[in-house]
Formats: structure tokens, sequence, C-alpha cells
């Protein structure tokens, strides 16, 4: 049987969690900060490493806070969409840093690389005091874009094409 | 009761020593190294990760690695590294309908929006062994693309596509979203559990164990006949809310296996039958493990849905009180430790006991003897 999908504007309880989960801000300031500390906390840390001592190495700054190893409880829902619940923890790296003229950057990704966090608050103070970064963000978003993309496509190979064989009885 | 035992510090060193020789097998074979079994025993790093409660695909090779491939003892290892982490933070909770699937498969409709895909699966697999692995091993072929990626945000099957009709129970609602929400590394668990201490639970039990009592519902040991609704297996991205930002960042993604199963309906005079949902989600690719978590997760829904408890399944306490590995192994091989005095007590016990039974034994045959010539005459 062909399944029919319910209306994109029900109001279900479902859209109402999703909205309410959902992080994306309004504020368009924090809206692009949202994106550039998403890439970069996808980024691995010599691509990091690499581009702050090309561009950026004699930018003084300190650590506001040194990069630190933790968890993050990762929450799920009830058949995706009920009640909460706690499903496992994560590693997760965070970092928070200076510049000389006083801007604050902060990270906080996935895994244990401390180098790759510590770099992550670096470029989002860059990218906080004048932005110079955001060709590199840019970039690295449209390589994740690409990776991401090019493995939607194997998957894509993957699915089933059903035909259904006619018998000659109806005429 | 456990003693203090001394003397055995020089045999203790040395059978660590032999341990880590023989962990290392043959030098002549090069050393397996962890990232190769992060990427090519990618399913056992699963399910340390998922079991262990900690997504670290890094840490969980390193763990199989030491352990010897003994899953259980990286488990163990895994739990014991966690314990030494501060936690930042609660994340928002994962949003499964907006996963990138790798796989996303339905075994009640055919042809459903975003379609069946098969993605890596084990399915369909003659399970012959394949020797050429063992030769030298071909590079597997580049596996080919589609023309298009699959569909962003596919529907879901069972709020989308079931309850479109009514036909299924909504999840229950309201959804308090200012409940607290229990958490078995906090807290000692209390009986009876909700709902949300349970799926906390069987996500990071035992797969065996948790496979079997799923097995045991399907054989009668529940009545609860399920079908697989929907089985998505892909990355979400993970986000957290962190005080001194006063917004929410993403930061990372994660991969997951989620199960949702359509059961047998529920209804009465003034109600509409529906059917009713079980939940499985697990880190990682673990089909059987989010599959068999989906039934026992509406096994236990019994009294919520008035159900006669018949299996050890629908028995909460029985299934949250067994399904830890690390609890159950530190138990039961706890007893192949030294119990001498434990034991020296039993063991005097039993002397005296055969000593009070021989002594009655000996007067009964004292009593025969005297009484038999007597019979004889």
């Amino acid at each position: 049987m062909t399944a029919q999908t319910a209306p994109t504007d029900g109001s279900g309880q479902r859209q109402d969690h999703q909205n309410q989960d959902s992080g994306k801000a309004v504020d368009p300031t924090t809206v692009a900060r949202q994106r550039w500390m998403s890439v970069l906390a996808r980024t691995p840390r010599t691509t990091l490493e690499a581009e702050w001592t090309a561009q950026y190495g004699d930018v003084n700054w300190n650590h506001l806070r040194e990069p630190q190893i933790g968890m993050v409880m990762v929450r799920g829902r009830a058949g995706g969409a009920g009640q909460r619940f706690n499903l496992g923890e994560m590693t997760v790296t965070r970092c928070a840093v200076t510049l000389s003229d006083g801007t604050v950057g902060h990270s906080y990704v996935k895994g244990r690389d401390r180098v790759q966090a510590q770099y992550a608050a670096l470029f989002d103070a860059i990218m906080l005091r004048d932005g110079s970064a955001s060709d590199f963000i840019d970039d690295l978003a449209k390589i994740q874009a690409n990776a991401k993309r090019d493995h939607a496509r194997k998957v894509a190979a993957t699915k089933v094409d059903f035909f259904t064989l006619v018998r000659g009885e109806d005429e | 009761m456990y003693v203090a035992v001394k003397g055995g510090e020089r045999a203790i060193n040395n059978a660590h020593k032999l341990l880590a020789e023989q962990r290392r097998g043959n030098k002549d074979v090069t050393e397996i190294e962890t990232d190769q079994i992060e990427q090519q025993l990618s399913l056992s790093v699963t399910r340390v990760m998922a079991e262990g409660s900690l997504y670290d695909r890094d840490l969980a090779a390193l763990a199989i690695k030491q352990a010897r491939g003994d899953l259980i003892e990286a488990i163990f290892l895994m739990r014991a590294y966690r314990t030494t982490l501060p936690r930042f933070a609660f994340s928002k909770p994962i949003k499964t309908a907006e996963m990138d699937v790798s796989r996303r498969i339905s075994a009640t409709f055919k042809d459903l929006p975003g379609g069946q895909i098969l993605g890596p699966t084990f399915d369909y697999t003659h399970r012959l062994l394949d020797f050429t692995l063992m030769a030298n091993g071909q590079e597997p072929a580049d596996a080919p693309s589609g023309d298009f990626p699959i569909d962003e945000n596919m529907p879901r099957v069972l709020d989308d596509i079931l309850n479109y009709e009514g036909l299924i129970q909504d999840e229950p609602t309201p959804v308090d979203e200012n409940a607290p929400v229990a958490d078995l590394t906090r807290e000692p668990v209390k009986f009876p559990a909700g709902r949300d201490l349970r799926l906390q639970n069987l996500s990071r039990g035992d797969e065996g164990f948790v496979l079997a009592l799923g097995y045991s519902t399907q054989r009668g040991y529940a009545n609860s006949h399920a079908f697989v609704g929907e089985i998505r297996y892909g990355t979400v991205s993970v986000e957290i809310e962190p005080e001194e930002l006063g917004f929410a960042i993403d930061i990372g993604d994660i991969e997951l296996t989620e199960c949702e199963t359509v059961n047998k309906f529920k209804g009465s005079k003034t109600k509409l039958p529906q059917f009713t949902r079980g939940y499985g989600l697990v880190f990682g690719q673990n089909e059987r493990k989010s599959i068999s978590m989906a039934l026992v997760d509406r096994a236990m829904r019994a009294n919520e849905m008035g159900e006669q408890i018949m299996g050890p399944a629908q028995d909460s306490e029985f299934v949250m009180e067994h399904s830890d590995n690390v609890q159950s192994t530190g138990f039961v091989e706890h007893i192949k430790l030294p119990h001498y005095v434990d034991f020296q007590g039993e063991l005097e016990l039993v002397r005296r006991m055969r000593a009070e039974v021989e002594e009655r034994l000996a007067k009964l045959d004292g009593k025969a003897a005297k009484s038999q010539p007597e019979a004889a005459e």
C-alpha cells in the first residue's frame, strides 16, 4: 500500500516540541555565530592550526579558560517526540580565549582534542572581532556540505526501486 | 566477608605482565592500531560506546584493544573512565526527525515517502565466509552514487504517516517540559520507574540480555505483537546551551540507530482502537539492539496499558536490575575472589553437622547392635 503523509502544517505535539527544542536564534548576529561555531566544531585540528599559523600567527591572546575535557549528557525523546530521557554521555572539550583587545572566543567541540577546541575558540574570537576568517569558514562549510552530499548520494544508490510484475490475466 | 590477604603482590605483577604479553600475541604479527579498530571494527566500537554509555570512538577503540577484544571488559573500562570527567551540560533533546540517514526502512509500508533506503546492511548477504578478506584482501570498489542525494527530513512512519489517521497513540501528552529527567548515573533507581529511566537503562543495557528479552516477548511472554514501523540509522547534531553564551550551539554529530515499533492495538467500548508504540534508541549503528529495546520498552509499558503481567520482559524491576552487564559481571565474577574466611565458616558448620549426624547414627547403631541378639533368639 502507498502511505500518505500528514500535511506539514499539522499542529501535532511533535511540531510544538521540535520548535521548542530548536536552538535556532532569531537575532542575525547570533545566527551567524551559531553557524561558524558549528562549522569549527566539525573541523579537524590540523586544518585550524595551519590556517591560524599562516594568517594569525602574530595575534596576541590568552586562555580565559584552558581547554578542558568533559562530558555532555545527550538527551532523546521517547518516540522521537515525547517524554525526554537521558540517552548517554559524549566527550566534549571546551575552551575560552581572550584576544589582546578583550574579545572573548568560546568553543565546545565533540571529542577530546584540546588543540582543536583551542583553535575553534580563537577563530570564534577572530570572527567576533572583525569577521576576517569568514572566507575560511565559508570554505570549510562548503567542504563539509560536499562531504555530506557525497555520502547522501551513496546512500541514495541503496534506495529500493520497487517494480510490479504484471501478470497477463487482467484485460 | 572479605579479609586482606597479603603475599600475592609478586604473582599479581607477573600475571599482569603475562596478560600484556598475551594481549600483544605473536610479535611477528603487526600490532593492531586503535585507529584500525575504530575504522574497521566499527560495530564493536559502537557497542562499547552504547553500553559504556559514553560516545567517544577513539576511547572505545582503545578500550577494545586493551581488553583484548572482550567487549564487556572494554565497556567496564569506558564506564570507569567516564567517572573521571566532569559533566558540562545536558544536550537539548536530539531531533531524530532531522537525522541525516544512512539507512531507513519500514516493515509496515512498502511505498512510503522518502523510500526504503537500505544503506550499509548485512541483510541480504549470504553469510558465507569471504576468503578474499583473509588472503591479502582486495580493496573494495567505491560504492556507487545516486544522481541525487536522498531526501532531507524524511517523514516519520509513526508520527507523519500512521498518526495522520489517528491510528496510533500519540506519545503520552502533554509532556511536561519542566519535569525533571531521571538519571540513573546520579540517583539510585527507584521502582516503579518512569519511562525516562527505563529507556536510559535499556539503551545502555547488555545487548544479549535485551535481545533475549525482546525475543521472549515475541515467543509469547508478553502479548504485544510488534511490527517495525521504522528503523533509521544515521547522524544527528548535538546542541547544548552553555550558560556563558545564552544561546544554543551545535557541538558536532553523533551516530544513532532508532527503532519505532507499532504494536497491538488497544481500545475500549468508548475509545477507538489504536496501535501502540515501542521505542529504541542507541548510540552508533546497532539495529539488533534498537529493535530489541523497542520490544522491551513496549513490554514494560504493560501497567500503563492495563495489561496483565505474564512475562519477565514486562517486569520493569526484573529487567532493569539485570540489564547492566558491568553490574552483572561484577557480582557474578566476584565469587572467584578470596572468600577464605567465609568458606572456613561454612566448612566448620558442615563438619559440625556431619559430626552430629554421625553421633546420632552411632547411637542408633549401638541400640540396634544391642537389640539384634535378642531378635535372633
